[in-house]
């Protein structure tokens, strides 16, 4: 940090800087994991409860509003390595990114599709316990819906250059890259990469299944 | 009571490891070594797609529609209440003292001032919700899982879990009800109102799954995992560069 260089600045210009450094740190200091999820969720519910094309159900509307403000904290290329495991080793970089895309598009239909269900909801964040050191955290929190228990949404995080990102989503201890795991090992075992990539492909042309 | 309670500590132990080692193992094999019955439990599950398709998600769909969101929350709470019963007996058969404590808490207030359970008093109290059951238990208990199982109508379990199931119907107040058609719609009504509380969730799956079957499978052994656990799950072993 800016202390370090400057240990030899002399008594008035070191408080001066120290000032400066005061007010600049946290302008450019990363956004703690814990209150990016929250201002994230925040934005999203606000946007559900007061955007009138969220709320007629504008499924392709929603999947944009996704697409601009949360798919950029997800980092979509660790997911699909841990959700294809070996098959993400052996692809190649054209193969990776396809695969990538196919599953960030899917993603974002389910969770377009999610949003849409559960519109009455409120959260609560658990404060976070990690060290403040450390580049891997988990972000509890937990959706409140009336009349109905509790559901806790769990965010594995991971610091990067560019801010913290998710790299997984926990939902009541079901991880999605796990399930996806499951699924992503099948269809490769039956076409390989290519038939993976195809299925995905295919299941993101498809309708989404009428909402109720 | 204290050797008791050692060989449940004992026995949380031999749950972890017996449950690490199925983990490995299941990963080094693949899903037939949970799911052995892969191909017969795929059959199931389309038997089940059809007749919940044509029955009991009509009915589900119907109940939800035509029965106001007051009777709903009174239906489940009524049944929820049932439940605490059972989570509280489990807190104690897993050596949870603090758990039991709410659970039975939660069950005489409900009961007592809520109308039999219809109002779910605690809950507005903020007294949390136990939810154990006989197949946690179990699994704290060091009892391995099982084959993964689908049964049409009643939907994925294990072994474990479904032994857990058979003997919570048996042991029921609702059985215990002398008169056989209050009975018989009190089951109804319990399993109408599980099916509606699943109708959300469904939706969303079969957006999010490309195989439903492999889905729900991974989506109900983490689950299960994941209550066994209390929330706290051991990670999962990380299959990265």
């Amino acid at each position: 940090m800016t202390f370090d260089s400057n240990r030899r600045a002399t008594g008035p210009l070191r408080l001066c800087m120290m000032l400066v450094a005061l007010v600049a740190v946290p302008a450019f200091a990363q956004e703690a994991p814990d209150a990016l999820v929250k201002r994230v969720s925040q934005e999203a519910l606000s946007i559900i409860k007061t955007d009138p094309r969220v709320q007629a159900g504008d499924q392709a509307h929603i999947r944009d509003l996704i697409q601009a403000k949360i798919a950029p904290h997800f980092d979509m290329d660790r997911m699909t390595a841990l959700a294809a495991g070996r098959a993400y080793r052996q692809a190649t970089p054209e193969q990776r990114k396809r695969l990538a895309d196919e599953f960030e598009s899917l993603l974002i239909r389910t969770y377009a599709n999610a949003l849409n269900q559960y519109r009455d909801q409120t959260i609560s964040y658990e404060p976070l316990r990690a060290e403040p050191t450390a580049n891997e955290v988990t972000v509890r929190t937990q959706v409140n819906r009336p009349g109905q228990t509790p559901v806790s949404i769990d965010y594995s995080m991971e610091k990067t250059p560019s801010g913290w990102k998710a790299y997984d989503v926990i939902v009541g201890g079901v991880s999605l890259v796990t399930n996806y795991r499951d699924e992503f090992t099948q269809q490769v075992r039956q076409g390989g990469v290519d038939g993976l990539i195809k299925a995905l492909a295919a299941k993101n042309a498809a309708p989404p299944p009428a909402p109720k | 009571m204290s050797a008791g309670a050692y060989r449940m500590r004992a026995g949380r132990r031999i749950a972890a490891a017996c449950i690490a080692t199925a983990l490995l193992a299941g990963c080094a094999m693949g899903p037939t070594r949970e799911d052995p019955f892969e191909p017969m439990n795929r059959v199931s599950y389309k038997l089940h797609q059809q007749i919940d398709g044509k029955v009991i998600k009509p009915v589900a769909e119907a109940y939800v529609q035509y029965t106001p969101q007051i009777v709903r929350t009174a239906v489940s709470n009524f049944f929820g209440n049932i439940d605490d019963m059972f989570s509280f007996v489990n807190d104690v058969l897993q050596g949870k003292p603090d758990k039991a404590g709410n659970d039975l808490g939660r069950v005489i207030t409900n009961t007592g001032f809520g109308v039999l359970g219809l109002i779910d008093i605690a809950g507005s109290a903020n007294i949390p919700k136990g939810n154990e059951d006989f197949g946690q238990t179990f699994g704290v208990w060091g009892i391995p899982q099982g084959p993964y199982l689908f049964i049409p109508v009643f939907g994925p379990t294990t072994v474990r879990d479904g032994s857990g199931w058979l003997i919570r119907g048996y042991a029921s107040p609702v059985n215990f009800i002398n008169d056989a058609p209050t009975r018989d719609v009190l089951w109804a009504l319990n399993f109408v109102d599980l099916r509606a509380s699943a109708l959300q969730t469904e939706n969303v799956l079969n957006q999010a799954a490309l195989d439903p079957y492999t889905f729900i499978r991974r989506s109900y052994l983490q689950r299960r995992q994941y209550l066994v656990y209390d929330g706290k799950p051991p990670p999962p072993k990380e299959d990265e560069e």
